[in-house]
């Protein structure tokens, strides 16, 4: 089955001429079709325009050459989550407000893909506006984990994570607020990478908390991961948050073979109510890296439970903010069409931000953000990265989260501290439940250290390559 | 505190049902006292952050560049007259 290959494998089958990109595409495109009635990946299949860019492709490869060396992605069929503008294509956000909505424009995210050569499949599911941590907040229906579809995939890029674990696609893209990337990476058995706020243009995804936006992306391999952050990441004018560094060549930092690393561990990400499968899997995996050289090192991190609290605030507030702009007259539906969830953050946001209440919520929460921030600037001069368990729990089962107001912040606890300072983080899998459920660990390292997250990331996963879990896939 | 829910609605430009009413003001009821225990924190002396990497004031020149056409722009619009977006009035001095 070729839609099975990650990135680096289906580059050089292209390569060699093993396969064309259309074939390629084909193949995801059938698997698409014999398990998306299941699984309810995708919002928009752009199965014609999918084609149409893969001949393309085909004939860019017949150039060989520096066409070849300059698009990165060069035919490979890509899944991209629904809230990033495609010219042309339908963007939802997978919520009913933007039902009918057809961007004008490709956010930057998009164009640098196809300006790499990558072939869209199309949109996957999220939680509506990306406000979730399920996918149970879509208005389309929430999309099946592959390795149960009794249960989540996790959000709020539970499309993306799904459709990657179930070999729908080679590759995909993912935005993550406070653990939508890392979160459903995690509950679907795949590589998610944060990478640090301002590292990825937001320009043209649809905003939802502003100041902590990180498109990246979700990959079956670290090395896809790498490849992939090397063609999204970079300075980008139209949004003036992104970081003017120089971007990295972060697939040649794989080869550097590092492992004197310092590893930070703290108790407090180890929380109460922890399942305690997850909680093995993680430490086991931690001493794995103890074995391959790194050192490991207790620290003692601020309460993530408060993080839940700063996030709620500003998230919500610059959420309401950011949906204002959904009147239905310049495009969309208006605002009878927000469901439950949009409307509960939009209202709680405004409640936060009225007359008599921003001391007491947002500039407090600004200042225990500052408070966060500094925790973690203090951890970082004593370790390289800090490891912990990605989510406390499982993927949990359908219907989990109905009328669960704080669901998301509860279960996105051990991301959210890193989220609201801006870290670069990545999950990793390190193993299946005896319920085949999947278990991920989180690398967090400081802002813009993605290639320390991504050698530590890469050196575990080719450490464990041989473990019996890997063989395993989703029965579909 | 209470949440005022009919107020922050009407704010937000929000029309709910009695039923949603209900049920958003015990659930915001509840996110409310959720939060509370950030007053277990002390922040005197700390500034808030807003932006995490640092960036201050990032500037570029004032040149007209090319945009988005007319048409593309009133292409998503439900209702349009004469190249402009039709809205419904919002004076009702008549």
């Amino acid at each position: 089955m070729l839609s099975k290959l990650n990135i680096k494998q289906a580059k050089e089958g292209l390569r060699k001429k093993e396969f064309s990109s259309v074939e390629l595409t084909r193949a995801c495109l059938d698997r698409i079709k014999q398990t998306d009635e299941k699984l309810n990946v995708f919002v928009t299949l752009t199965e014609k325009e999918a084609i149409e860019q893969a001949k393309k492709a085909d004939s860019d490869l017949a150039l060989q050459g520096e066409t070849l060396e300059a698009k990165l992605l060069l035919g490979i069929p890509i899944a991209i989550k629904d809230n990033f503008s495609t010219l042309g294509i339908r963007t939802t956000a997978s919520a009913k407000v933007l039902d009918d909505y057809i961007p004008p424009f490709d956010s930057t995210v998009v164009k640098k893909l196809k300006e790499a050569g990558a072939v869209i499949l199309g949109k996957t599911n999220m939680d509506a506006w990306a406000h979730g941590s399920s996918t149970e907040a879509s208005d389309y229906g929430s999309t099946r984990n592959p390795w149960n579809i009794k249960h989540l995939p996790g959000g709020s890029s539970g499309g993306s994570a799904a459709s990657i674990a179930a070999n729908q696609c080679i590759g995909a893209i993912g935005s993550e607020t406070a653990g939508s990337i890392r979160q459903p990476a995690s509950w679907c058995g795949v590589v998610g990478l944060k990478p640090t706020y301002g590292r990825v243009s937001r320009f043209g995804v649809v905003a939802m908390g502003s100041s902590f936006d990180s498109p990246g992306s979700i990959t079956k391999t670290v090395y896809d991961s790498a490849l992939i952050l090397e063609v999204l990441a970079g300075n980008d004018e139209m949004d003036a948050t992104t970081t003017p560094k120089v971007v990295p060549s972060y697939t040649q930092a794989l080869t550097y073979k590092k492992s004197d690393f310092i590893i930070g561990v703290s108790d407090e990400y180890f929380i109460d109510g922890i399942d305690p499968e997850v909680e093995e899997k993680v430490k086991e995996a931690i001493v794995k890296l103890e074995k391959m050289g790194a050192k490991l090192k207790k620290i003692k991190l601020f309460d993530p439970k408060y993080a839940i609290d700063v996030y709620t605030i500003i998230q919500r507030s610059e959420v309401s903010s950011n949906l204002a702009r959904y009147d239905g007259i310049r495009y969309g539906n208006d605002r009878s069409f927000f469901a439950d969830e949009a409307k509960r953050r939009i209202m709680f946001g405004t409640h936060a931000l009225s007359s008599g209440y921003y001391d007491q919520y947002y500039n407090k929460a600004s200042k225990v953000r500052s408070v966060i921030i500094e925790d973690f600037k203090k951890a970082f001069e004593k370790v390289d990265v800090i490891i912990a368990p990605t989510s406390p729990s499982l993927a949990l089962p359908v219907g989990a989260t109905k009328d669960q107001a704080m669901f998301g912040e509860l279960s996105d606890v051990l991301v959210e501290p890193s989220s609201i300072a801006g870290l670069s983080g990545i999950n990793l899998p390190v193993g299946l439940s005896d319920s085949s459920l999947p278990i991920g660990m989180q690398i967090i390292g400081p802002q813009f250290a993605e290639e320390k997250v991504l050698q530590i990331a890469y050196l575990y996963e080719q450490g464990t390559q041989t473990e019996e879990w890997r063989k395993r896939e989703p029965e579909l | 505190m209470k949440f005022d829910v009919t107020h922050v609605a009407k704010l937000a430009n929000l029309t709910l049902s009695s039923g949603e009413k209900k049920k958003f003001e015990k659930q915001l009821q509840e996110t409310v006292e959720y939060i509370e225990e950030l007053d277990e924190i002390d922040v005197k002396d700390i500034e808030p952050t807003s932006q995490v990497t640092g960036l201050e004031n990032v500037l570029r020149e004032d040149e007209v560049k090319p945009s988005l056409s007319q048409e593309d722009a009133l292409k998503n619009a439900k209702s349009t007259y004469n190249g402009f977006f039709k809205v419904k009035g919002i004076l009702d001095s008549e």
